[in-house]
């Protein structure tokens, strides 16, 4: 058997980004920036009112404007060959696609308007001027009527614990409970959600940004009535994901009905206002925390309780609670989630759903109850350190977290924190305060298949429909295939981010690397072994009769492994066995036997330093250090983004991003990037993270976990309990905003 | 967006006649205008471009030593200009603290003092506005109301002037130069900007066709510069709006305030002058006790609007702080942080001593 | 009504004659120029991706009708390497990872050259997050951002202040 090369030139080096030149140069092509020959414009027009349906459209308005082509409404939009409403997959959310007038949420899509023109369009849409039969909405968290869900997340367990939580709590010395509320959050990815769809009979071209290229078409293809292969959905830039291009939304199926209905290609690009109903977001929670400690800190039982809002008319539980099923030890479990429903758009995955919230809750929670018990919030946190997971006492595949806690508090400084709060000011009299909060995510894998090509001129491809939404998979799947192929990397061609190539799965829950990393290691492996194969049975080769020693693929070559200096390059093999290339296909994903047997998460830990007015309440943070474990590490510069981008979240989440909805009306009313605060660049201070080194010999054979959302867990927390001790007080409220502060 | 007839004026007679007609508007940089074209808050029938108009783009020193600022006059070189920025430091304060580098580079003087507020419900073509729909009512009262106004307010609407550079050219009575119909004239800036009442479509004293040519700082303004500051909390450190924020100018008479100029921004429907803070200084040493005493009087007819009492507390302490923060002396330059409390401060406790590296906080 | 109007896009004069006054300068390049390097992250101001230079500053480009323009001089990512060879602050954006899904990119790029124009920043950290400001990147690559605009600044202007040695204190 070919010997893989585990520490090739490639993996592990800070390779520049690939798709870099592209990027900064403009030449990216991004969905929208696609233009088909006889292109119209469509622009979405969207319910002002959150429940009803809509009395009345102004179409012949519309119709009237100067180069409006066709308006789109439920009279006329193309017949689907199934409910947008079916839910035959897991990943199947319900859509709104003009089947019916009726309104199930604010900004739901309710007309197109079709246009030679992006400007006629847009007016047209204006020209709409709809009139609603509205009914009484309900959009606060615990308005309705509140029940438990069949399941939480990604189909996940909605109630899991161990222990007698009753007697824990008994036998605890000190207990406290507290309620923390999260706010709704949109993904707000800078790209909105666009399609160029264009229809040849029943053949469709489609140019949308997805994290997922073959679910989308396997979701058009059933909407349609078309077969899969009939669909071609390009996307090899995606200006951000999140989460909210998990599943083709609404939006860019409208585009592709409105090509249809017109017979001309159509580019639809939702409007940034438009992007706070129909594409998803993170719901609110009111999570309560009970927590029960012996004297010395250890918890003796843990109760972590959420209640969230979902749709009226779908499903999708914001899963606050998970972490705590692996997060800490405690004598006594309880984690359980209560839903409501609510006139808003469904709720949906969003960058570490679930950890996210939940991670700044318990974070917070367990400093409070260090307060209490008079205790460091690291020595808290290394008291209850978790061996093994929690609930399953599965052992950990591998958790290099007390190095995390350590190299952070090293490089923080974090022995000089006084415990109590107040204590610090810098030379300006403002307040500093220290937090630390852990950030934890699973390392999970989905599925996916890459194929590899080694060619005769002694270059490789590899291929496979993977994603780059900014995460670096042009870079680190071309790394992965170099190694696994013994190839330089500038003789390796990658292609992806097409639904024509094998299915790479889904760039999602930090598993795209994992999954694709994984197929491509897996085909470049069986690439390797099929041209070694023409080289061990033919006898003019010097690999001849190799077979049982083996060989090696290094520098383009495969060389006997118990005689190095007989070797052949790729070339010479293939142009004496008179073929052009070779190829060969490769599975990624878990193996379910390891994946029983061990718990498999990422860890860290997050110090924040944040500066707060004494008098006017308003916070920076200054400072950051987030250490990450994570197993390998395949590009430590991308690796570094990913890190620094998470803890940018985590800071967005602590202080800033807050939908505000009218409670009368259901409607966002800080749905624009002016009043809707993600950070600045002047809310990021230095910041830093640190790889710590972490060998997992059980995730996947590469060792790789996921780092693309673990950044957000740990850091919201962190600044949470900054903040309090730089002030003495407890927001519970998130994001913390400066009036809760003004004391 | 409404399709629109476009003239470009060469004149400003030729611009006011054509803008005095139904349905014009006039067309500087479109910071503003645009946008809310864009979201179908003005629909114009005619834009009247003005950017070409001479004369307008240039800020000229008086002989009286006023300074008049052309309508033209964009944001970021305003706040450069070397006379403004040593004459008139809060005023560069509050224009860089305001909007972006590309928004300053383009938004002129006169669309600044005439940007509309942005309150949610003004911008939501949805919910009910007497200043888009005279007589439709205010969807804000009862609403989200953290943003609201708290001082100036009426049952008809409760929305803020949202400008951070019209803060100080209040504080500094300045005045508006107006072309119109009628002839020119020239209205203080405090009386520009209109408070609701029963008509808050009626947001400044302007007629149909009349043009804002400049913006006059009088002379007495640049008495004020050796103790000068804009300040304005936000809820992200840069690119927002104000929470609240406040304008102080000192005219310092020994170790005794000679007069004291002092205005709120985001507050109120216009840039607020806190005439009754500003007697209560005049002659008095500068003292945190004065200053707490006129933080009080400026907020003495405060009340909310809705769910933002917090912000009465607030606008008293920006008061106090800017106060403070004048009396200690205008710095050398804008600080990289215009306007914020993150910037350095001068009266700190310990203003002297060096800062700390962080990871060794001075412990209080 | 039709409005003929003359550009010079990247250094080449571009005649057009605009069918609708609506047009901004964003939807002439990406629509009508075949110049998609600005991006559309808004529409309203609010997020920068669609920065360009209009007449050597930086600005929105959504917001900009473009009748109200002739004349102009744009510069956009397109027209910002001279052949082969990177703009100063292209290049520093790629050493230092400016960025992750490259959405927001050009518009970061054409700000930062505007900024460093607008000589207000030297190489003070601080200045440079601030004058940064106005480019939302929800990727989060502002660490990167503001590194490679201290870079550049220091390749264009000379190193008045070293900036890996502001960023070091910065950071300590």
């Amino acid at each position: 058997m070919p010997e893989r090369q585990r520490h090739g030139a490639s993996i592990g080096q800070p390779l520049t980004r690939r798709d870099g030149h592209a990027k900064i140069t403009g030449a990216a092509r991004y969905s929208a920036d696609v233009k088909p020959e006889g292109l119209l414009h469509a622009v979405m027009a969207v319910s002002s009112v959150a429940r009803g349906r809509v009395a009345h459209l102004d179409v012949a308005a519309a119709e009237a404007h100067p180069g409006v082509v066709a308006v789109m409404t439920p009279r006329n939009a193309p017949a689907l060959a199934q409910s947008p409403d079916l839910k035959d997959h897991p990943f199947a959310f319900r859509l709104d696609l003009l089947q019916n007038d009726g309104v199930r949420y604010a900004n739901q899509p309710i007309a197109v308007v079709i246009a030679e023109t992006l400007e006629a369009a847009t007016e047209g849409a204006a020209l709409l001027a709809p009139r609603y039969e509205s009914e009484r909405v309900s959009v606060a968290l615990g308005a309705g009527e509140v029940f438990r869900p069949e399941t939480i997340g990604a189909g996940s367990a909605t109630d899991e614990g161990s222990g007698d939580l009753a007697a824990g709590m008994a036998a605890a010395e000190t207990r406290i409970e507290a309620t923390y509320d999260t706010a709704a959050q949109y993904h707000n990815a800078l790209e909105p959600h666009a399609s160029v769809a264009a229809w040849d009979g029943d053949r469709l071209t489609l140019y949308t940004p997805t994290q997922a290229l073959w679910i989308a078409k396997g979701r058009l293809a059933g909407l349609f009535g078309i077969p899969p292969e009939n669909i071609h959905v390009v996307c090899h830039y995606l200006g951000g994901g999140f989460g909210s291009k998990g599943f083709i939304a609404a939006p860019q199926i409208l585009g592709i009905m409105a090509a249809k209905l017109v017979g001309r290609p159509v580019k639809l690009v939702t409007r940034r206002e438009q992007m706070f109903g129909p594409v998803g977001h993170r719901a609110a929670t009111r999570q309560t925390l009970k927590l029960g400690a012996a004297r010395d800190g250890t918890l003796t039982a843990l109760d972590h309780h959420t209640l969230t809002l979902t749709s009226r008319h779908d499903d999708f539980v914001e899963p606050s609670g998970i972490l705590s099923r692996h997060l800490y030890a405690a004598g006594a479990i309880a984690t359980t989630h209560a839903v409501s429903r609510a006139d808003i758009g469904t709720p949906i995955f969003m960058r570490a759903p679930g950890e996210a919230s939940g991670s700044v809750a318990v974070e917070s929670a367990l400093d409070e109850l260090a307060l209490e018990l008079d205790l460091d919030p690291l020595e808290i946190r290394l008291r209850n350190y978790a061996e093994v997971e929690p609930i399953t006492h599965r052992p950990f595949s591998s958790k290099a977290l007390r190095e995390c806690y350590a190299q952070g508090a090293t490089r923080f400084g974090w022995a000089s924190r006084p415990r109590q709060p107040r204590q610090m000011r810098d030379a300006d009299g403002l307040l500093v305060g220290w937090g630390l909060g852990t950030a934890t995510y699973p390392a999970g894998m989905m599925q996916g298949e890459a194929r590899a090509t080694i060619r005769a001129d002694g270059t490789a491809l590899i291929e496979t429909a993977a994603h780059d939404m900014g995460q670096g998979a042009w870079t680190v799947l071309a790394q992965i295939g170099a190694d696994g192929l013994g190839l330089p990397i500038t003789q390796v061609e990658l292609r992806i981010g097409d639904s024509n190539l094998p299915n790479g799965g889904l760039a999602g829950g930090s598993t795209g690397t994992a999954t694709s990393g994984t197929a491509v290691d897996n085909a470049a492996r069986a690439a390797i072994a099929a041209l070694a194969d023409l080289a061990v049975n033919d006898r003019a080769s010097p690999l001849y009769g190799a077979g049982n020693a083996g060989v090696t693929a290094a520098d383009g070559r495969l060389a006997r492994r118990d005689d190095p200096a007989r070797s052949e390059a790729f070339g010479e093999i293939l142009a004496r066995a008179g073929r052009t290339s070779v190829e060969a296909k490769g599975q990624g994903a878990g193996d379910p036997a390891t994946r029983k047997a061990y718990a498999m998460h990422a860890h860290g830990a997050v110090y924040a330093e944040v500066k707060v007015d004494p008098d006017l309440g308003q916070i920076r943070v200054t400072r950051l250090v987030g250490a990450f474990a994570a197993g390998r590490i395949i590009n430590p510069q991308l690796v570094r983004s990913q890190y620094y981008g998470g803890m940018i979240w985590g800071v967005s989440l602590a202080l800033h991003e807050h939908a505000v909805l009218d409670p009368r009306s259901g409607r966002v009313m800080n749905g624009n990037l002016a009043e809707y605060h993600i950070p600045v660049n002047a809310d990021v201070p230095a910041m830093e993270a640190i790889l710590v080194e972490e060998h997992d010999p059980h995730v996947n054979p590469l060792g790789i976990k996921g780092v693309g959302e673990i950044g957000i867990t740990g850091t919201a927390g962190a600044i949470a309990n900054a903040v309090w001790h730089a002030t003495g007080v407890r927001v519970r409220d998130i994001p913390i905003t400066l009036d809760r502060l003004l004391g | 967006m409404k399709a629109f007839d476009y003239i470009r004026a060469t004149s400003v007679a030729e611009a006011v006649a054509a803008a005095a007609r139904p349905g014009a508007a006039y067309l500087a940089a479109g910071t503003n205008l645009v946008d809310l074209m864009k979201g179908g808050i003005s629909r114009p029938d005619t834009l009247v471009d003005v950017t070409r108009l001479p004369g307008l783009d240039r800020i000229e020193r008086g002989t009286d030593g006023s300074t008049r600022i052309g309508a033209l006059v964009r944001n970021a070189a305003l706040a450069h200009d070397p006379v403004i920025a040593k004459r008139y430091p809060a005023l560069a304060e509050a224009l860089l603290s305001g909007a972006s580098g590309q928004l300053r580079n383009a938004a002129t003087t006169a669309g600044n003092v005439l940007q509309r507020t942005r309150c949610p419900y003004f911008y939501d073509t949805a919910s009910a506005c007497n200043k888009r729909d005279p007589g439709a009512g205010c969807a804000a009262l009862g609403g989200v109301t953290r943003s609201h106004a708290v001082l100036g307010w009426s049952e008809h609407c409760i929305a803020t002037h949202p400008s951070d550079f019209c803060v100080p050219l209040a504080a500094l009575d300045a005045s508006v130069e107006i072309a119109g119909p009628g002839g020119p004239r020239s209205v203080p800036l405090e009386a520009f900007h209109r408070l609701p009442g029963d008509t808050p479509e009626r947001e400044t004293v302007l007629e149909p066709g009349d043009l804002v040519v400049a913006v006059t700082l009088p002379p007495e303004a640049e008495a004020f510069a050796g103790h000068s500051r804009y300040l304005k909390v936000r809820e992200r450190t840069s690119y927002a709006f104000a929470v609240v924020s406040a304008a102080v100018g000192l005219r310092m008479d020994g170790d005794r305030i000679g007069q004291a100029r002092i205005a709120l921004g985001s507050v109120a429907l216009k840039p607020w002058r806190a005439r009754a803070a500003e007697d209560l200084l005049a002659g008095a040493a500068p003292t945190p006790e004065t200053f707490a005493a006129a933080a009080e009087a400026a907020l003495a007819d405060a009340r909310p609007s809705g769910d933002n009492a917090y912000k009465i507390e607030l606008a008293r302490r920006i008061v106090v702080r800017a106060l403070t923060l004048a009396a200690a002396g205008t710095p050398d330059r804008v600080p990289a942080l215009p306007a914020s409390p993150f910037a350095p401060n001068p009266s700190a406790p310990n203003p002297s001593a060096p800062s700390p590296l962080a990871g060794a906080p001075v412990h209080a | 009504m039709s409005f003929p109007i003359t550009l010079t896009v990247n250094g080449t004069r571009r005649s057009v004659v605009l069918e609708d006054a609506r047009v901004t300068l964003l939807d002439l390049l990406r629509e009508r120029l075949d110049l998609t390097g600005a991006k559309k992250g808004c529409d309203r101001g609010q997020c920068g991706a669609c920065t360009i230079l209009l007449d050597g500053v930086r600005v929105n480009a959504c917001l900009a009708l473009a009748v109200s323009h002739d004349g102009a001089s744009i510069t956009t990512i397109e027209g910002l390497a001279v052949g082969e060879a990177l703009h100063p602050v292209q290049a520093a954006f790629l050493e230092h990872d400016g960025f992750q899904c490259g959405f927001c990119t050009p518009g970061q790029i054409l700000s930062a050259v505007g900024l460093i124009q607008e000589g207000q920043t030297g190489g003070d950290p601080e200045r440079v997050r601030e004058g940064m400001s106005g480019n939302l990147c929800r990727c989060g690559a502002y660490a990167g951002i503001t590194e490679a605009v201290l870079t550049a600044h220091a390749a264009l202007t000379g190193p008045d202040v070293l900036p890996g040695r502001q960023l070091a204190e910065d950071a300590a």
